[in-house]
């Protein structure tokens, strides 16, 4: 197998090269035949680093031991599924995972080159471009297929404890679509850069990538947040780890894009503005694989500290300066056709969005590296946790909530005051007495700390967006069903279909305000812990736990301790938990398996912190208000992206008499809202 | 402490006083000044009050502090039990509560005890404080650039091409092409 996999790894190297090398000087030769063999080569280097990954998941299935990649990532008594998980488990496997999925999309874009053929040629070297900094990454700095020196081992050192849970399996992956599928939107805006591209063709096909690779990256992040809620047994979800913040920097600038690019479509506008958040996008997420693996910053997730950030480092400052180049040489090809008309229309909603989530992302990137900023100069380090965060950003993400309210319903152009006035009044009504209704029952911003108000805030204009967005389904819908005679809901779904990208972005906008409500609930998070004997009782909010066993295990991979932990609400039974805490063999690391009872109103998340000294087990309680909310705003985004993908029901056009010259009013305004 | 019999008036200029001694409405903009500056107060008092208390103290100085073991959480969420740092540095914190230590003296006890990563964001001073302006400054320099790029496409007025949004109304033939043009462009606009 290590055979097999470096061989494949050097051909792929070799015809990536040739992709990009001829693929570039089939174009300047304008040589059809040229371009041709070399997509053809970079069809034939993603088949090759099919072959290398498959190589590494065999060796792994099969325990072979003498691949110093396995030996250090796997042992014989790892579950299969973890086995094959162990490709993205370690540092050289991971950048060959990284590689596959970057050759996966050049191959699925180089077989769809017949929707536009020069602008997927040029796409095709600049991906092949990409490829070539991989492959030369893991054929020299990072190989995977490495042999161990000196005697082979009889068993591996297993697999990381924390990375040992279903959602290891596919949050990686997720997240590493996310992240690498932002080639192919940065690709195409490099490309159309360099062809001073004609019209928004090329935005229409990088909108549909952008938008799958963002969904990608939202589910990796979730399923990421799902995880450390689940394994790491703190009692929270986001910890603001340099390595969290990582992703969410390619998510913002991306989430900014998939905002102005429909400047670009409908007004021509930000041309040159959504051209460098493409760039900054893949810049980023090619910056946080950089964070990960160079050591550059601490953190829990990081790969192993190795040599390869200055690898990094070297294609980051020769990707930005290519970039600069063609801007340099071309910027005058993307000019703005448009200009603003009114302060008060989409596009200036657009435009501060854009800048808020810029400034979210520039204070997140501030933020983690501040630390090594601190060290050059000062000499000191310091460290940058949530309490900084959460500081500058919750007032900026409420800012945003705002306007994810207010932008929808602001017509392209200019929207006047009466329409203002009728799309706003009833969501503000709304709005008021969900806050006042808010104090009402309990919650007092005035008794607890400044995320108490921060909660109220948030919560409050999360029910402003909602209303906004029903508001704007119902009175579409009502104007179906009085034209086709049917119910409002038939209506609503009509008019989904007919506009699947307008109606399908306001159920991802849904979905986000969803979770907001998720991440207001921690501002009411209670905590607990204590010793419980047999038959004892600990009480928290109205929950009554009572032990009722304490146990012990130990098979081939862990040994374990565990509770058994009966839940009564209100003096009735409700579950029973099994709170577990793991010591793997092979690496005699501890994990916590916490047991959680999930509702919609709170999480009541029970850790198994340990034993006392008489063996009773400690339990450390937490209620979180609200978290289950945050899981089901992620289905509404996957489906209201999954909704926006879908082409428009086609429109019936009806033939009606025109008189011979018409009026334009070239004030007129029109759009959503009006 | 006694309070002045006679109620405070707003400094005026002598320029300012000028016709405004019979003036009713001249101590609207006071009254509206003490009533604002009454309700900033009000909402601080009870954040004030809350940061007395010891309890609130200690969660709140708790959540500042990192625990020091390498966990990389902040020292009341480390979950390990039996970690000797988080345990011991959660004594530390109750004691010097309760010897009535303040805020910074504590903290700055941590930062001498366990260096300055024991605290979980910069807030010693000095060059810390970049950490918290420039976000702030950046934000700032963002809305004017905004505002400006605003202003400036205001400003230039309708479409650089011409056609609809130039101010004025054009008569075109219903079968041209620019009709087309016109209701691709309708389309296109309200389509999101």
């Amino acid at each position: 197998m290590p055979q097999i996999g470096s061989f494949s790894l050097l051909l792929a190297l070799a015809l990536a090269v040739y992709s990009f090398a001829v693929g570039a000087l089939a174009l300047y030769r304008k040589d059809d035949f040229l371009s041709e063999t070399a997509r053809r080569a970079g069809i034939a280097s993603f088949v090759a680093v099919v072959a290398a990954a498959a190589a590494l998941v065999v060796a792994a299935l099969s325990n072979d031991f003498s691949l110093a990649y396995i030996m250090h990532h796997s042992n014989r008594a790892l579950p299969t599924p973890y086995k094959f998980a162990a490709l993205w488990s370690g540092q050289e496997g991971s950048l060959l995972f990284w590689t596959l999925l970057l050759s996966s999309y050049g191959f699925v874009l180089r077989l769809r080159h017949k929707v536009d053929t020069q602008l997927t040629a040029h796409a095709s070297v600049v991906i092949a471009g990409v490829q070539v900094f991989f492959l030369l990454l893991i054929n020299f700095a990072a190989h995977p297929f490495a042999i161990v020196t000196g005697n082979i081992p009889a068993d591996g050192n297993g697999l990381n404890p924390l990375l040992q849970y279903p959602e290891m399996v596919i949050h990686p992956p997720m997240l590493y679509l996310g992240y690498v599928g932002v080639t192919v939107p940065f690709a195409f805006a490099l490309s159309a850069l360099i062809m001073k591209y004609p019209g928004e063709k090329w935005i229409q096909i990088t909108r549909r990538w952008t938008m799958v690779t963002w969904l990608f990256l939202t589910c990796g992040i979730f399923l990421g947040m799902h995880w450390a809620y689940s394994v790491l047994g703190w009692g929270g979800y986001w910890g603001w780890d340099p390595v969290e913040n990582a992703s969410l920097l390619p998510w913002l600038t991306g989430t900014a894009f998939l905002h102005s690019v429909m400047m670009q479509e409908k007004r021509g506008m930000m041309k040159m503005w959504n051209m460098w958040l493409i760039f900054t996008t893949f810049f980023l997420a090619i910056f946080g694989t950089f964070l990960t693996r160079s050591g550059v910053v601490s953190s829990v997730h990081a790969f192993a500290q190795s040599g390869i950030g200055v690898w990094f480092v070297w294609f980051l400052a020769i990707t930005a300066a290519i970039c600069v180049g063609f801007f340099a040489m071309n910027y005058k090809h993307l000019r703005t056709e448009n200009h603003l008309e009114s302060l008060v229309s989409r596009e200036s909603s657009f435009l501060f969005n854009n800048l808020l989530l810029l400034v979210s992302c520039f204070a997140v990137l501030w933020g983690t590296l501040f630390p090594v900023i601190s060290e050059a100069f000062t000499g000191s380090k310091v460290t940058v946790g949530a309490p900084f965060f959460n500081r500058v950003n919750v007032p900026i993400a409420m800012f945003l909530l705002l306007l994810t309210g207010i932008g929808p319903l602001l017509a392209w152009r200019k929207t006047s005051l009466d329409a203002l006035r009728r799309n706003f009044l009833i969501p503000a009504i709304v709005t008021v007495v969900a806050m006042i209704a808010m104090i009402a029952f309990g919650v007092r911003p005035w008794q607890e700390d400044i995320s108490g108000l921060y909660a109220l805030i948030g919560a409050s204009l999360a029910i402003f967006v909602i209303a906004t967005v029903a508001s704007e389904f119902y009175r579409g819908g009502r104007v179906i069903a009085g034209k086709q005679s049917t119910n409002v809901f038939a209506g609503m779904v009509q008019l989904t279909r007919r506009n699947t990208r307008r109606y399908g972005g306001y159920i991802v906008h849904l979905g986000v305000v969803i979770i907001v409500i998720g991440f207001c609930g921690s501002a009411f998070n209670q905590d607990k812990e204590q010793e419980l004997p047999n038959g004892s009782a600990m009480t928290i909010g109205s929950y009554t736990l009572v032990s009722r066993l304490a146990t012990q295990d130990d098979n081939a991979n862990y040994a374990s301790e565990a509770a058994v932990v009966d839940v009564y609400k209100h003096g009735r039974q409700i579950d029973t938990l099994y709170p577990e805490r793991r010591v793997y063999h092979s690496t005699d690391q501890p994990a916590t398996m916490v047991a959680n009872h999930s509702t919609p109103q709170e999480d009541l998340y029970v850790v198994y912190a340990g034993a006392s000294d008489k063996g009773n087990p400690i339990l450390k309680v937490h209620l979180n208000p609200l978290v289950m909310w945050i899981w089901i705003g992620v289905w509404f985004i996957i489906a209201g992206t999954g909704i926006a993908l879908v082409p428009n029901m086609q429109s019936v056009r009806v033939m009606a008499p025109v008189r011979d010259a018409i009026a334009v009013p070239g004030t007129h305004t029109a759009g959503a809202g009006d | 402490m006694t309070f002045p019999s006679k109620p405070w008036v707003p400094y005026l200029s002598p320029k300012e006083r000028v016709g405004r001694e019979n003036d009713s409405s001249s101590t609207t903009p006071w009254f509206r000044s003490r009533l604002l500056q009454l309700i900033v107060l009000a909402l601080a008092l009870p954040f004030l009050f809350g940061a007395s208390d010891a309890d609130a103290r200690y969660n709140s100085l708790g959540h500042k502090m990192m625990c020091m073991c390498g966990c990389s959480q902040i020292l009341l969420e480390c979950n390990h039990v039996g970690c000797t740092m988080s345990d011991k540095m959660d004594r530390e914190l109750a004691s010097q509560i309760q010897r009535g230590d303040n805020d910074d003296l504590i903290l700055s006890n941590f930062v001498s005890s366990y260096g300055a990563t024991a605290l979980a964001a910069p807030i010693r001073g000095g060059f810390d404080r970049v950490a918290w302006i420039i976000p702030f400054v950046v934000f700032a320099l963002a809305t004017g650039v905004a505002v400006w790029v605003v202003r400036m496409w205001k400003g230039r007025g309708g479409p650089r091409n011409g056609g609809p949004g130039d101010g004025s109304a054009v008569l075109v033939s219903a079968e041209t092409p620019a009709l087309d043009r016109f209701r691709e462009q309708a389309r296109k606009e309200t389509e999101f």
